[in-house]
C-alpha cells in the first residue's frame, strides 16, 4: 500500500477543470472536485448531466478533452497501455446492468481480475472468488452458475463480489440499486457499505437514489449540465440552501432544474 | 431544410476517410495484440473450434454441391465442342483455385463474422468490454487478438476440406451420372493438378479468414445503441466481410496467381 501518498496530504483522486465533448455535444464543462482516502462520496444528479462520463474520465475508458485527473498524486489524465492497467489495477468497479461476462460461469466472473489481470493460478483464484462470493451473501453453489441464470440483484451482488476481489484501493459505483426492489436495494446498499469498510477503499457512486446516498455517502457532491453545483457533508444535503439540490432531494418537478420535456 | 449539394458531397468524403481511418487503426492495433503478451490460449482455442471444427458441416455440403453443379455445367458447355474429357481437369482447378475459397470463405462469412459481431456487440453495449478494461484486461488482446488469429488459420484447414470434397462432388457426378471411367477421372484429376493451385487456394483462405475475424470485431466493437445497433453490426459484418473477400479475391488472382 502506498501510504506515502497520504502523508504528502495528497487526496486520492482529483480532478481539475475536467472538460469533455462528445461532437458539437459538451458533457463536462470543467469538473473540479477532491476525495480523501478512505472516504465515500456520492455523486448525484439527473440522467444525462455528465455523471457516468466523469466516472468513465476518472476510469480512463474517455480521455477528457480538457483539465487534469490526479490519482495518489500522479497524473493519470493521458495515460495509455501498461501504465494505465497498473493504475487500473488499483480501481473496481461495480456496473449499472453488472456488466457480467456471460460466456463465463460466476465464479469465473469473480476471479477474472485475479487470473487475467493479475495472473493467478485457476484453483487460488476459484477460492477466493467463493470467499468473496459468501461475503456478498451468494453460496458456493451460485458460483457454477452462469450469469444468465441469476436474478437482477443476485447478478448485482456478483458484480460487487468482482469490483472487490482484487482488492482495489478504489472502488466506483454507477447507479448500485438502479432497477431493484427496495429491500433488494437496501441490502446492496448495507453490503457496500460492509466490503468498503472491511477494505478500507475510498469509492465514488453515482446515483438518483437518495435513500442510497444517504446510507452510502460519507460527502455528497450534485452535478448539473456538466459541472459540480453543491459538494458537502452527506448530513447537510438536507439544508443545503441550494435550490437545485433541494428540487432534486424532494423530487420536485417544479424548480431551477428544467427537464428537457415538451409541455403538455 | 436548406439543400446544399457541395456540403453533401463533403460531408459523404469526411465520413468515408473517417471510416477508413478508423478500420486501419483497429487493425494496426489487432495485428499488434496478435504478436505481443499477455497471450490467451484458452480463448484462441475455443476460438479455433468454434470457427473451424462448428463450421464443416456447412463446408462440406456447400463444397460437395458445389464441385457437382459444376461437374454438370462443364459437361453440358463442353458438349457444344466436343470437350466433355475437361470435366474433371476443369473441376479440380476450379475447386481448388477460385470456388473453395471463395465460397467457403462467403459461407463462413455468414456464420462466423455475423456470431462475432453479435456477441461483440453485445458485450459494448452491456459495458461488458468496459469491464474487461476494468479488470486489467485489454479488450484487443482478450477478444480480438484470439480471433484474428483463429480466422486466419482455420480457414485455409477449412478450405482444404473443401477441396477434397468438392473435387469428390465433382467425382460422383462425373462418374455416376456422366459415365466416365472411374480410374480415368481420377487419373485426369491428378495429373491437371500442380501444388501452386492448392497453395494459391490456402493463402487466399488465410487472407479470406482474416477479413472474416477482422469485420465481425470490427463492427461488433463499434455498434452503438441496444438492440438494434447489434442488429446492424451483424448484418454490416457479414455484407462488408463478404464484399471484401470478393474485392480481395481478384486484387489477390490478379498480383500473385495470374501469370
Amino acid at each position: 500500500m502506498s501510504t506515502a501518498a497520504a502523508s504528502t496530504g495528497h487526496s486520492k483522486i482529483s480532478l481539475k477543470g475536467v472538460t469533455k465533448h462528445f461532437g458539437p455535444k459538451q458533457v463536462l464543462r470543467g469538473i473540479d472536485l477532491e476525495v480523501q482516502r478512505g472516504q465515500s462520496l456520492v455523486i448525484i444528479g439527473g440522467s444525462g448531466t455528465g455523471k457516468s462520463v466523469m466516472l468513465k474520465c476518472i476510469l480512463g475508458l474517455l480521455h477528457p478533452n480538457g483539465g487534469t485527473i490526479h490519482i495518489d498524486g500522479q497524473d493519470v489524465t493521458h495515460l495509455k497501455g501498461r501504465e494505465q492497467e497498473e493504475v487500473m489495477a488499483r480501481m473496481g468497479m461495480l456496473f449499472q446492468g453488472g456488466a457480467l461476462f456471460d460466456s463465463l460461469k460466476v465464479w469465473e466472473n469473480v476471479a477474472f481480475g485475479l487470473i487475467q489481470g493479475k495472473g493467478m493460478q485457476r484453483e487460488k483464484a476459484r477460492d477466493i472468488a467463493m470467499a468473496k462470493l459468501a461475503q456478498v451473501g451468494l453460496t458456493a453453489d451460485v458460483g457454477e452458475l452462469s450469469p444468465a441464470e441469476l436474478s437482477g440483484g443476485m447478478q448485482k451482488r456478483v458484480g460487487l463480489a468482482r469490483a472487490i476481489a482484487t482488492d482495489p484501493e478504489i472502488i466506483f459505483f454507477d447507479e448500485p440499486t438502479t432497477g431493484l426492489d427496495p429491500i433488494m436495494a437496501d441490502v446492496i446498499n448495507d453490503l457496500i457499505v460492509k466490503c468498503v469498510k472491511e477494505l478500507g477503499a475510498t469509492t465514488m457512486s453515482i446515483t438518483h437514489d437518495m435513500a442510497s446516498a444517504r446510507k452510502i455517502a460519507d460527502r455528497v457532491a450534485m452535478i448539473h449540465e456538466g459541472r459540480i453545483i453543491w459538494h458537502g457533508m452527506a448530513g447537510d444535503v438536507d439544508h443545503s440552501g441550494n435550490d437545485y439540490v433541494d428540487q432534486f432531494i424532494n423530487g420536485r418537478a417544479e424548480g431551477p432544474i428544467q427537464m428537457q420535456i415538451r409541455k403538455l | 431544410m436548406q439543400w446544399n449539394f457541395l456540403a453533401l458531397i463533403g460531408s459523404v468524403i469526411l465520413q468515408f476517410f473517417g471510416a477508413v481511418g478508423r478500420l486501419a487503426m483497429f487493425t494496426g492495433k489487432g495485428l499488434l495484440h496478435c504478436v505481443t503478451p499477455p497471450f490467451y490460449p484458452r480463448i484462441l482455442l475455443r476460438q479455433m473450434l468454434q470457427i473451424g471444427y462448428y463450421s464443416l458441416p456447412v463446408i462440406g455440403l456447400t463444397a460437395f454441391f458445389t464441385g457437382a453443379v459444376l461437374a454438370l455445367q462443364i459437361y453440358i458447355g463442353g458438349a457444344r465442342f466436343n470437350a466433355e474429357s475437361l470435366v474433371s481437369s476443369i473441376v479440380v482447378l476450379g475447386i481448388t483455385r477460385e470456388l473453395g475459397p471463395v465460397i467457403g470463405g462467403l459461407m463462413v462469412a455468414g456464420r462466423v463474422s455475423a456470431a462475432m459481431a453479435a456477441e461483440i456487440g453485445t458485450m459494448r453495449v452491456t459495458e461488458q468490454i468496459d469491464a474487461l478494461t476494468t479488470l486489467s484486461t485489454n479488450p484487443f488482446k482478450y477478444l480480438v487478438a484470439p480471433r484474428l488469429i483463429a480466422g486466419a488459420t482455420m480457414l485455409p484447414l477449412l478450405v482444404l476440406v473443401a477441396d477434397v470434397i468438392g473435387v469428390f462432388g465433382g467425382f460422383v457426378v462425373g462418374t455416376e451420372k456422366l459415365g466416365f471411367n472411374v480410374g480415368i477421372y481420377l487419373q485426369n484429376t491428378i495429373d491437371f493438378l500442380h501444388m501452386d493451385d492448392v497453395i494459391s487456394g490456402l493463402v487466399k483462405a488465410s487472407i479470406f479468414g482474416f477479413l472474416i475475424s477482422l469485420m465481425g470485431c470490427y463492427h461488433g466493437f463499434m455498434s452503438r445503441g441496444g438492440a438494434q445497433g447489434v442488429g446492424r453490426a451483424t448484418t454490416n459484418a457479414v455484407v462488408s466481410a463478404s464484399i471484401m473477400i470478393l474485392t480481395a479475391n481478384y486484387i489477390i488472382t490478379e498480383l500473385f496467381f495470374a501469370q
